[in-house]
């Protein structure tokens, strides 16, 4: 019998989604690979040995951004063990985003960088030799002309005029969603009035840091030549099919010759999905005929493995004197780095999650992925999502403070009830918010009021608090109202012009609804911010519901 | 390249490899003799991953010279177990769910044997102190230190 600790579960919250038929959930239960990690014999990707295994290291750069004038490997390519060294002219498709394999985003990142680096850590050249010692003495004989370039590490730095320009496809440094827009909006009802309102508006800034997952084993990859023109790679990888397409697509190369073995993941957290050592480890193999093993030291997981990138938020709510929160306005800036990998889609994610569980009647969201000269950001464990809430939640704590009420109590105020619409016009169901609360007070030994301990995600909610705003505002270009949750994601449809919806409970009356524009406004005439154009695509167009891209 | 042939004793057995000038016990280990249970995790000394005993001390591999364990017994967790018979720390590691990617796992286990062989009842402290020196990032320290703790005081049987 398995010891662990075991999960408390309080059926009653979710009497209605349970099924308790079930032979493995609530139960502790051995991990099927659990006997292998304990003999030592569970086979992670160095643990397949190969007769003449080559170690190739990168060249990296010195310098946050930087023109490369010449890259000079003569003195390297006579050092002892060096059999091949690569540059970006070696890498068949040397231009690559990750999400790509989505038809999500423009290509942006070079697998080794021919004209500039945009990081420091950067990879440049690639050195191939007998030994790792070898290929490290080659690395260091390897001379680069750099011609250093300003520089910019500030996610709100970058986005100002005159900011160097990380990418030259994004020129004000932001990423482009759609071709045209270079943030991510939400808007329901609206803010402005609420802040007129409220009896408190409480303002915060909050800042976090960049997060290396740090797996005690570091990212990599073996390669080695098969039969029949294939090649097998044993990988570090969490995501083996994402890696075996992006390997597919750099080296131009059909899947079906590819043999990717992974599975066994020496930790990951997110930071093994970036596909950097597959495709240079079977170049390697394809170049010298000999196995081939491309792997991260310490030190390079830590500078140039990607991140969580940072994400800096600013927030303002209006407040009155019994807690209830009339309304939340969100700035945010993801700080994707040099390039883009999976910071635009986690934006879509964090966007989504706003306002936080709770029902706030007027919410207005601009969040924007911003490049920066910093280490690419990637997924690690929640991204997108886990630095909006510690905002959120560092500022609900700042809202009980100011007004002097139980930070536990404001939540479960705030919290969504079963049936009240969210802001993003789809109705809150199977929530339980307010169980937690109550159940992490009871645990921290917090008095909640009785009101408070009654309270029940299943009581209070829907109602008028189920109504859409009868008014929306959108910004400086217009206003629109009359939607109704069934047409906002009918793909073509145009929103209906219907006459406003009853006004929620909670939510502010408008007093500008009279001197509103007359009409509503479903297309207001310059919405589009600056961008470029929006690339041209072959074949025919259908809309990705992941990614709201258009994919080919 | 210079080869220097290095006997010692592994986990019980006599082993002869050839060490290459300069290689550390780790990568000696597992490129010449095979012994593929110590991982690297920082070549740095700092993350325990490639912790092995030689002559009952517990050490790091990647800051050992290869050369200085000629004559030595080195013990990996490869050897922790008696043919099919698995040690008690790691019955208790599976019952306790103190694996979760597995990759500090052996170098846990032999931190956590060596703590054992010289204190066989240490205390909850103690076991911390014990296995200060290995890194995990995701199985969480808990259930490795009550997997050790259940050895100790007898909870689990080999």
């Amino acid at each position: 019998m398995i010891r662990g600790n075991m999960v408390e579960f309080r059926k009653d919250i979710f009497a209605d989604e349970r099924d308790d038929n079930l032979n493995e959930i609530g139960k502790p239960t051995r991990r099927q690979d659990i006997t292998g990690h304990v003999t030592g014999r569970s086979p992670f990707f160095d643990d397949h040995l190969f007769e003449g295994l080559l170690h190739l290291r990168c060249v990296r750069s010195p310098h946050h951004a930087a023109r490369i004038r010449r890259i000079d490997t003569s003195a390297a390519q006579r050092m002892p063990g060096v059999m091949r060294i690569l540059t970006g002219q070696d890498v068949p498709v040397n231009l690559n985003t990750l999400l790509s394999l989505l038809d999500f985003g423009i290509d942006d990142e070079p697998i080794l960088s021919t004209e500039r680096v945009r990081y420091k850590g950067e990879p440049v050249a690639a050195i191939i030799a007998e030994t790792e010692a070898q290929a490290r003495d080659a690395v260091a004989a390897v001379r680069v002309e750099w011609e250093v370039l300003p520089h910019v590490l500030d996610v709100e730095e970058a986005i100002k005029p005159g900011a160097p320009t990380v990418l030259d496809i994004y020129p004000g440094n932001k990423f482009v969603y759609h071709g045209k827009y270079d943030h991510q909006k939400l808007r329901l009802g609206d803010v402005e009035a609420a802040f007129r309102e409220a009896d408190h508006v409480i303002e915060g800034r909050y800042q976090m840091s960049p997060i290396e997952q740090a797996p005690i084993e570091t990212c990599g990859a073996i390669a080695a030549p098969e039969q029949n023109g294939r090649y097998v790679c044993y990988t570090s990888t969490q995501a083996l099919f994402f890696s075996l397409g992006t390997a597919s697509k750099v080296l131009a190369t059909p899947s079906s010759r590819l043999h990717f073995i992974g599975g066994t993941v020496g930790g990951g957290f997110g930071g093994k999905v970036d596909s950097i050592h597959e495709p240079l480890a079977i170049l390697g193999t394809m170049l010298t005929g000999r196995p081939v093993k491309y792997a991260w030291d310490r030190e390079e997981e830590m500078q140039v493995g990607a991140p969580r990138g940072a994400e800096r938020w600013y927030l303002k709510d209006a407040v009155m004197n019994d807690g209830r929160i009339l309304g939340r306005k969100f700035t945010g800036y993801f700080d994707s780095g040099a390039y883009t990998r999976l910071s635009s889609y986690a934006i879509i994610k964090g966007v989504g999650h706003l306002p936080g569980p709770y029902t706030i009647p007027n919410v207005h969201a601009d969040v924007y992925c911003v490049y920066t000269n910093r280490t690419p950001a990637t997924a690690m464990r929640g991204f997108g999502i886990t630095g909006a809430d510690f905002a959120i939640e560092a500022h609900m704590d700042k809202v009980a403070d100011t007004i002097g009420m139980n930070p536990v109590e404001l939540r479960i105020l705030n919290a969504y009830r079963d049936g009240d619409m969210k802001a993003h016009r789809r109705l809150a169901k199977n929530c339980a918010l307010i169980e937690c609360c109550q159940v992490v007070a009871e645990k921290a030994g917090v008095k909640l009021s009785p009101e408070m301990q009654a309270a029940s995600s299943r009581v209070g909610g829907g109602g008028a608090r189920a109504h859409l705003p009868a008014f929306t505002a959108t910004d400086e270009h217009g206003r629109v109202s009359g939607y109704k949750a069934t047409n906002y994601a009918r793909k073509g449809a145009k929103p209906p012009d219907l006459p406003g919806a009853p006004p929620m409970a909670q939510h502010v009356s408008h007093q500008a609804s009279a001197s509103a524009p007359p009409a509503p406004q479903h297309s207001p005439a310059t919405p589009v911010p600056p961008g470029p154009p929006a690339p041209k695509r072959a074949g025919p167009i259908r809309f990705s519901s992941l990614s709201g891209f258009r994919r080919r | 390249m210079t080869f220097k042939p290095i006997s010692f004793t592994l986990n019980g057995s006599s082993k002869a490899a050839f060490a290459t000038e300069g290689q550390n016990l780790l990568d000696f280990l597992r490129r010449a003799v095979g012994d593929l249970s110590p991982k690297y995790g920082c070549g740095q000394g700092t993350c325990g991953a490639c912790t092995v005993m030689i002559d009952n001390v517990p050490q790091l591999a990647c800051l050992v010279l290869a050369e200085s364990v000629e004559g030595r017994a080195v013990n990996t967790a490869a050897g922790l177990a008696n043919g099919p018979r698995l040690d008690p720390l790691q019955e208790a590691f599976m019952e306790r769910f103190a694996a979760q990617c597995g990759y500090c796992t052996a170098g846990m286990l032999v931190a956590a044997r060596a703590l054992l062989d010289a204190n066989p009842r240490p205390s909850r402290e103690e076991v911390i102190e014990g296995i200060s020196g290995n890194l995990c990032r995701c199985t969480g320290y808990e259930p490795i230190i009550d997997a050790i703790l259940d050895v100790a005081e007898g909870r689990v049987q080999a």
